[in-house]
């Protein structure tokens, strides 16, 4: 009796030595995350200017889907969604699976060139290619040069260019971030696997979609659904390299926010709605994509 | 057939490395060019740098904002590898059905996206005079379910026999945590470090958010602001852009190896 009550007192200091490590981290996590989605949750119920605010029950929920501009932005960002994500998590697999032959010679000069980009700032990396798209920028100069236009284009002046210009430079920068992940992941697959399905008479297709893929399946599903996350919070792309433009056609879901809270009167109500849409797009896509990537095996 | 192959193989990366390095490249060269120069399409180094640099120090103050974003962004790193590491180190060692249950509601938090917590946390933070602060900056990505996620997954690589001995050498628990979990956690906390002090160079939106004067204002913040205006000084620009990736691309030469040893570490 006496052992037991005495390793019960032993196990209680265990478990609050325990809570005394991670106490520091839950607490900030709740005061700077969890409290601050509460009080959105309640500031989009309320309507008003600035600190003025009254109970409007879902009046900004039903707002939202009759502004245009926020219609627009939505859109934006699954047309960022639907197009780049896929391209750049395929290209990043590719690579990849390429970095990944054992023969292969500079495996860490390409490794390395390829991930360079992720190391830029998201600020610096859509101002180098604005400059890089610019009416008088160097895609122009070149264009221009080599006879393929007569005149400079203005890329992010046009609603379709300008996305286009978003979608390459995103696939730019996140690429080589996707293809670590991957790369790491591969080097849980012996490479016997391979070697075998070589011998069997697989093509480098065949191991690819057969081996690769499947035993990649846990990365791609978390590459998946950091990369949806990331699509839907969009901000710094938006800003510095189209300012939303031409007449919104290239705005975000954030930026739009930021501008509805920072930019114009502020309108904390309307924001924190139209928050609280992204969030529940992102936890419901996350929540597809786990069955999705469930469901397969 | 072989060779073809090969061929292919070697032409596909090579092109996805000249893609991946040919903006980086066109930067670090426009800043020493004259910006009619960029403009007329020059990608060889000249000899414009002094002036752009001179040019560049009339227009915004980088000395001010090279070094907000560096005590920012290493005060930030600091704290978080400490707070985040202890975290995941106790829900791992001390792990019982609360702490896994506690542990599974902290990352839910990842998916909050930042717009809306943004708005509840410029009214908390301007209610405690903490905007235009270094603690201001720092507060809210202190701690994050990635980190401490990613500390509790290598945690579970730390072997007990160590953690039996230190015990009975007499050591209390925050001694090992400090003499033995540290010392042989060390890619995981250069991996941690890299992320993190990107992730708090780079930070935009908050910045924006409560770096309302220009004294506190960050690099990137410096960088946005330079494109305001008609006439865009491209030479000019682009020694400003290379001088806010340099400090992260230096982190990431330094801590490259270590950091795919953490990252490995995470995905397993």
């Amino acid at each position: 009796m006496n052992g037991k009550g005495k390793r019960m007192t032993l196990e209680k200091r265990h478990s609050l030595t325990g809570w005394g490590f991670l106490t520091p981290a839950v607490v900030l996590i709740v005061v700077m995350n969890f409290i601050p989605m509460l009080r959105a949750l309640l500031l989009s119920f309320q309507a008003g200017v600035g600190n003025r605010m009254s109970f409007a029950g879902l009046y900004n929920y039903i707002r939202m889907f009759q502004d245009a501009v926020f219609l627009r932005s939505l859109a934006n960002n699954f047309i960022y969604l639907l197009i780049q994500v896929p391209i750049m998590l395929v290209l990043a697999l590719v690579l990849a699976s390429l970095l990944n032959h054992k023969d292969l010679r500079l495996k860490g000069v390409f490794r390395t060139a390829i991930f360079l980009p992720c190391a830029t700032s998201l600020v610096s990396y859509a101002i180098i290619f604005r400059s890089l798209f610019a009416v008088d920028g160097f895609i122009n100069t070149v264009l221009v040069r080599l006879h393929i236009l007569d005149t400079g284009y203005n890329f992010l002046g046009h609603a379709f260019s300008a996305r286009i210009v978003i979608i390459l430079a995103l696939i730019w920068r996140w690429t080589g971030y996707n293809m670590v992940f991957y790369l790491s992941g591969l080097q849980n697959i012996e490479y016997s696997v391979y070697e075998a399905a070589k011998i069997d008479g697989a093509t480098p297709f065949q191991s690819f979609w057969k081996i690769t893929v499947p035993l990649l399946k846990p990365t791609i599903l978390l590459t998946a659904i950091m990369s949806t996350n990331g699509t839907l919070q969009l901000f710094d792309e938006s800003v510095n390299l189209t300012n939303g433009g031409p007449a919104n056609a290239t705005i975000t879901m954030s930026h739009y926010i930021y501008n509805m809270s920072f930019k114009y009167v502020p309108n904390f109500g309307y924001a924190a709605a139209m928050s609280y849409l992204i969030l529940f797009l992102v936890a419901a896509l996350a929540f597809i994509q786990m069955k999705v990537g469930d469901k397969r095996d | 057939m072989i060779k073809r192959k090969k061929v292919w193989q070697y032409g596909f990366l090579i092109l996805a490395s000249v893609f991946s390095v040919f903006p980086l490249y066109w930067m670090a060269v426009s800043a020493t060019n004259r910006s009619a120069e960029v403009i007329g399409g020059r990608m060889l180094p000249g000899g414009y740098l002094l002036e752009n640099i001179k040019n560049l120090l009339a227009a915004q103050n980088v000395g001010r904002g090279m070094f907000n974003s560096l005590k920012y962004s290493v005060i930030l790193t600091l704290i978080s590898l400490v707070i985040c590491s202890l975290a995941g180190y106790g829900f791992e060692i001390y792990h019982d059905r609360m702490k896994d249950s506690v542990m599974s509601l902290l990352l839910l938090a990842m998916m909050v996206p930042f717009a809306a917590t943004m708005i509840p946390l410029y009214q908390m933070f301007s209610g405690f005079h903490l905007l235009n602060t270094t603690l201001g900056f720092i507060l809210p990505t202190l701690s994050t379910p990635f980190l401490i996620m990613m500390f509790r997954q290598s945690a579970r690589s730390f072997p007990h026999d160590i953690l039996e001995a230190a015990r009975l050498e007499g050591l209390n628990e925050l001694q090992i945590f400090f003499r033995m979990f540290v010392p042989t956690m060390r890619s995981t906390y250069a991996a941690a470090m890299t992320i993190t002090f990107m992730n708090a160079w780079n930070s935009y939106l908050w910045p924006k958010v409560i770096m309302q004067d220009t004294s506190s204002m960050t690099m990137p913040m410096l960088v946005a602001n330079l494109t305001e205006g008609y006439v865009t000084d491209y030479g000019m620009l682009m020694l400003a852009v290379l001088l806010c990736t340099i400090p992260t691309i230096v982190i990431f030469f330094i801590l490259q190896k270590s950091f795919a040893e953490g990252i490995t570490g995470a995905v397993k």
